[in-house]
C-alpha cells in the first residue's frame, strides 16, 4: 500500500502569540530539542510513508531551515522524499496564498496526479503524539471507509469548543460533524488527521475548490457526510495541539516530566529531529537539578527545578530556574530568578534579574536581552 | 594546496582489556557520546580537509558502522569525502597491513588519485583538538620534507613515546623510538605532515627493503635522518592524550568534568561531530543528586551521580550511587547499587544493591600488564547479579551473566 503524506503547516492563527510571531506553529520548539513538526513527520516516516509534502505559507524560514532536504527523517530520497509546498504566482494579478486546507491541496494537485500512491494521509504540523498509522490503514480498509478521521475523547471542557466535534454510531461511522460549535455537541473531537483514497480526494477537490470551497472540513467532509462513508478511529494515546494556548504549550512541555508520557512519545517509535552536534549536558559541582529535562549542550551551574532546558542553554552560578521552559542557546546569568516563564531562543537574562509569572506564564520574546 | 588526511585506525588497543575485545581502539566510546576517532575526523573537517582515508584492520565492524559514508562529518560528498581503506587482495600480493608505513604504501593509488601536495598522517586513537592548517603552514614555512607534531612530556614517561631531539632551529637531529634511556622529553604525537613526493619515494624504498618492519617510527623516520632529509618538530601545546591504558582512558574522560576543562567539548567554534543515536534529552528526577558530571541524551537519573561520565541512554535507579566512573551506552544501574571508580562497557546491567570498587587494592590475578590500578572494568552486555560486592582492580568480561558471589579486589570473571 502506497501512501502520500501531506502535512498542513501553514496556519497563522495560533493562541501562542509571541512564539508564532516569526515562525510557523509547526516550527515551534518543544521538549528541549524538537520542533512540533518532528512528531507528525516521524510518525509518517515510521509508518513507512516515503513521500511527504509539507504545505506552508506563514513565516516558513525556520521551518524550512529545520526540514532542509529531509535528511534527518531519511526523506532525502531519489524517489519520493520531502516536498516543501508553498503558494506561488499563477498570474500577475493574483497574490499567492492558500485560502484554506482544501485550496492548499488543490493548488498542489500535480503532486497527487503524478504520484503512484493509492491513499493520502493528511496531518497537521503542530500536533504532539506518537502513533503508528498502520493501525489506521487497517481500520480504514476493514470498515470499507471512504475517509477515516483520527478522533479522541477529550476532557478539557474549556477547550472543547475550539475543536471539531463528531458524533459516531456504534460501528464508528461519523453521523454528525460540528466544526468548533458554540455549544458542546460531543466530547469526541476530530484531531484533524484524515486518511482518504487518493482518487476520491482528487474528485472531491475538483468538485469543491473551483466552486469556491476552501476548507476540508467545512466544504468537503461535512456536506458529504451522508453520501460518503466517513469513519472515526478512536485514538487513545497522548495527543496535544500545542498552538491552542500558551497554557497548552506550557502544559504539553511539562507533561514530558511524567515517565509514562516520556515512554509513550519517545520509546515507542523514534522521533527524529535536526541534529545539532552539541556536547552532552554538563552539570557542574555546585549545580542542583530536580525534575528536569535537559538537552545536549546545556551547562548548569545554578538551580533547576520542574523545567525543560533546551539545547545549548547556559545556567550560571546562583541562578534559579523553576517551573519554566528555556529555549535554545539562551543564557541565564548569575543570580537570576526565573519562575513560571517561557524564555524563547537566544535570549540573555542578565545578572540578578527576576522574571516571575505570578498568576500566568510569562513569555519572553526570542532574542531579548533583559 | 591539496591535502589528503590518512587516519590509522587499525589499532587493537590491547591495554584497554575487554573493551577492545570486540572493537578497534578508535571505535571505543569516549566523552558521553563520541568515539575516539571522532576527534581526528572532526579536526580534519574543522581544518577544511575533506579528503579523508581511514585505514582499518582490527575488528572493523563497529568502526565501519560508525563511519558509514561520513555523514555526521559532512564527508558524504561527491569529490573526496570519507573513504574506508581496509587491507585487500590484489593480483600480485595479499597481505594485512604489516606496519604503519606499509598501510600507507598499500594505499598509494588512493592518495595519488588526489595528486596532493601534502599528506597528513594521523592516528585514530588520540583525543585532542588541533587546527592542522597551522601545522601545514609551519611545514611550508620551514621548507620541510616532514613535520612531526611534538609535545613535552614528563621525563619519567618519555620511555612510552617516540622521542625527538632537535637543534636550536627546531630541526630534528635524532629520534628514539620508546627509548629505555631517553635523551629528551619531546614526544611525537603521531601526527605527521609529509610532502607527498618525498614520502611516496620513501614508502616505495621501504616496501622493497626486506629488513624493514615497515613502521614510521622504526624505519621511515630513522631513514630520513640518515639521508639528511629536512625533518622538523612542530611544538603543540594544547590538550593531547593517548588514551591507550585503562587508567589514561578513565582519567581523560574525567578530565572533561572540571568547570574549565583543558579539552572543552562544549566549544561551538570547534565542534566534535559524531554519529549518535537519536534520543530525547536526559531526564533528572526529583530525588536525583548530580554534581560534576556529563549526562548524555536518553539518560534517566533517579539516584546520585558524582564526578562521572554517563553515555547515552544510561538509567540510574533510585538510591543508586555512581562516583568517579565512566558508564557507556544503555547501562542500567539498579536500585541501591554503589559504584566507585568503575568503567562499565555498553549495555550492561548492574543488579540491585551491588557494590563495586570497595576495599583495598590488590594486584590483578588476571593480567598485571593491563589491570594494575584501583579501577574496576566491566565488559559489554554483562549482567551483574544483585546483592554482590566487587572489589577494586577487578575485571568482569563481556557477556558475563553468571557470577557466583562476591569478587574480591584483583579478582576476575571472564
Amino acid at each position: 500500500m502506497k501512501v502520500l503524506g501531506l502535512i498542513l503547516a501553514g496556519s497563522s492563527k495560533s493562541g501562542i502569540g509571541k512564539l508564532t510571531q516569526k515562525r510557523a506553529s509547526a516550527a515551534v520548539p518543544i521538549f528541549g530539542k524538537y520542533r512540533a513538526i518532528d512528531f507528525t513527520l516521524s510518525n509518517f516516516v515510521n509508518s513507512k510513508i516515503k513521500k511527504v509534502g509539507v504545505l506552508t505559507q506563514y513565516y516558513p524560514r525556520s521551518l524550512m531551515d529545520h526540514l532542509g532536504s529531509g535528511k534527518e527523517w531519511d526523506l532525502d530520497r531519489k524517489t519520493g522524499g520531502l516536498f516543501i509546498l508553498q503558494p506561488y504566482f499563477k498570474s500577475k494579478d493574483e497574490i499567492p496564498v492558500y485560502k484554506g486546507t482544501a485550496d492548499a491541496i488543490f493548488q498542489n494537485m500535480t503532486l497527487l496526479r503524478r504520484g503512484d500512491e493509492d491513499f493520502v494521509l493528511i496531518g497537521s504540523g503542530d500536533h504532539i503524539y506518537n502513533f503508528d498509522f498502520n493501525k489506521l490503514y487497517r481500520y480504514h480498509l476493514s470498515h470499507g471507509a471512504d475517509i477515516t478521521i483520527l478522533t479522541k475523547e477529550f476532557e478539557d471542557k474549556e477547550l472543547l469548543n475550539t475543536f471539531g466535534q463528531v458524533v459516531v454510531n456504534e460501528e464508528g461511522r461519523i453521523l454528525e460533524f460540528y466544526e468548533k460549535p458554540k455549544e458542546i455537541k460531543s466530547n469526541r473531537i476530530s484531531l484533524g488527521i484524515y486518511f482518504i483514497n487518493k482518487s476520491l480526494l482528487m474528485e472531491l477537490l475538483y468538485s469543491t475548490v473551483p466552486n469556491g470551497g476552501t476548507d476540508i472540513v467545512h466544504d468537503v467532509i461535512i456536506p458529504n457526510l451522508e453520501k460518503l462513508r466517513v469513519y472515526a478511529y478512536d485514538f487513545k494515546g497522548y495527543w496535544s495541539n500545542i498552538k491552542k494556548s500558551i497554557k497548552t504549550y506550557y502544559q504539553t512541555n511539562m507533561d514530558i516530566l511524567k515517565s509514562e508520557i516520556r515512554r509513550e512519545l519517545f520509546y515507542n517509535k523514534k522521533i527524529y529531529t535536526k541534529l545539532k552536534d552539541y556536547a552532552p549536558p554538563k552539570i557542574n559541582i555546585n549545580a542542583k537539578v530536580e525534575n528536569a529535562f535537559i538537552a545536549d549542550g546545556v551547562i548548569i551551574n545554578g538551580f533547576v527545578k520542574n523545567s525543560i532546558i533546551s539545547r545549548g542553554v547556559k545556567i550560571k552560578a546562583g541562578a534559579v530556574v523553576e517551573n519554566s521552559i528555556i529555549l535554545q542557546d539562551t543564557i541565564i546569568s548569575e543570580g537570576t530568578v526565573i519562575r513560571n516563564a517561557i524564555i524563547d531562543k537566544d535570549c540573555e537574562i542578565r545578572e540578578g534579574r527576576k522574571i516571575i509569572g505570578e498568576n500566568e506564564i510569562i513569555l519572553i520574546e526570542k532574542g531579548s536581552i533583559i | 594546496m591539496n591535502v589528503v588526511a590518512l587516519i590509522l585506525a587499525g589499532g587493537q588497543g590491547t591495554r584497554l582489556g575487554v573493551i577492545t575485545e570486540y572493537l578497534a581502539k578508535p571505535a571505543v566510546p569516549y566523552g558521553g557520546k563520541y568515539r575516539i576517532i571522532d576527534f581526528a575526523i572532526s579536526n580534519c573537517v574543522n581544518s577544511g580537509i575533506y579528503n579523508v582515508g581511514v585505514l582499518t584492520q582490527y575488528r572493523p565492524h563497529v568502526l565501519n558502522k560508525h563511519l558509514g559514508i561520513g555523514r555526521p562529518w559532512d564527508l558524504d560528498i561527491k569529490t573526496g569525502g570519507l573513504t574506508i581503506l581496509p587491507p585487500y587482495v590484489s593480483s600480485t600480493d595479499q597481505s594485512w597491513y604489516m606496519g604503519t608505513a606499509d598501510a600507507i604504501y598499500q594505499n598509494i593509488e588512493y592518495i595519488d588519485n588526489y595528486d596532493p601536495d601534502f599528506v597528513l598522517i594521523l592516528s585514530g586513537d588520540h583525543i585532542y583538538k588541533m587546527d592542522y592548517n597551522e601545522m601545514i603552514d609551519f611545514h611550508i614555512e620551514k621548507n620541510a620534507d616532514a613535520t612531526i607534531a611534538c609535545m613535552e612530556v614528563p621525563i619519567n614517561e618519555a620511555h612510552r613515546f617516540g622521542i625527538m631531539v632537535t637543534d636550536s632551529f627546531g630541526k630534528i637531529v635524532e629520534f628514539q623510538e620508546k627509548p629505555k634511556e631517553p635523551r629528551g622529553n619531546l614526544a611525537s604525537l603521531g601526527i605527521y605532515v609529509y610532502s607527498w613526493n618525498v614520502l611516496k619515494q620513501l614508502l616505495i624504498d621501504d616496501a622493497n627493503d626486506p629488513n624493514s618492519e615497515h613502521d614510521f617510527g622504526k624505519n621511515i623516520i630513522p631513514k630520513m635522518l640518515e639521508e639528511k632529509n629536512n625533518l622538523v618538530a612542530y611544538n603543540y601545546e594544547g590538550y593531547w592524550r593517548d588514551v591507550g591504558t585503562l587508567e589514561s582512558y578513565w582519567e581523560s574522560n574525567l578530565e572533561l568534568l572540571g568547570p574549565l576543562p583543558l579539552l572543552n567539548i562544549h566549544d561551538i567554534n570547534w565542534k566534535i561531530y559524531t554519529q549518535s543515536e537519536e534520543l530525547p534529552p536526559s531526564f533528572v528526577s526529583n530525588n536525583a543528586k548530580l554534581s560534576s558530571s556529563l549526562i548524555s541524551e536518553g539518560c534517566e537519573i533517579h539516584g546520585e551521580v558524582h564526578n562521572s561520565v554517563l553515555f547515552q541512554g544510561v538509567i540510574v535507579e533510585e538510591g543508586a550511587i555512581v562516583k568517579d566512573s565512566v558508564i557507556m551506552n544503555k547501562c542500567i544501574i539498579k536500585k541501591g547499587a554503589y559504584i566507585e571508580k568503575v568503567i562499565i562497557a555498553e549495555n550492561t546491567e548492574i543488579g540491585e544493591n551491588v557494590k563495586i570498587g570497595i576495599g583495598e587494592f590488590k594486584e590483578s590475578q588476571y593480567n598485571k600488564k593491563i589491570y594494575n590500578s584501583d579501577l574496576t572494568l566491566i565488559g559489554f552486555n554483562s549482567k551483574i547479579p544483585s546483592n554482590i560486592t566487587i572489589g577494586k582492580n577487578v575485571v568482569i568480561g563481556n557477556y558475563v551473566t553468571e557470577i557466583n558471589g562476591d569478587v574480591p579486589s584483583g579478582g576476575y570473571v571472564i
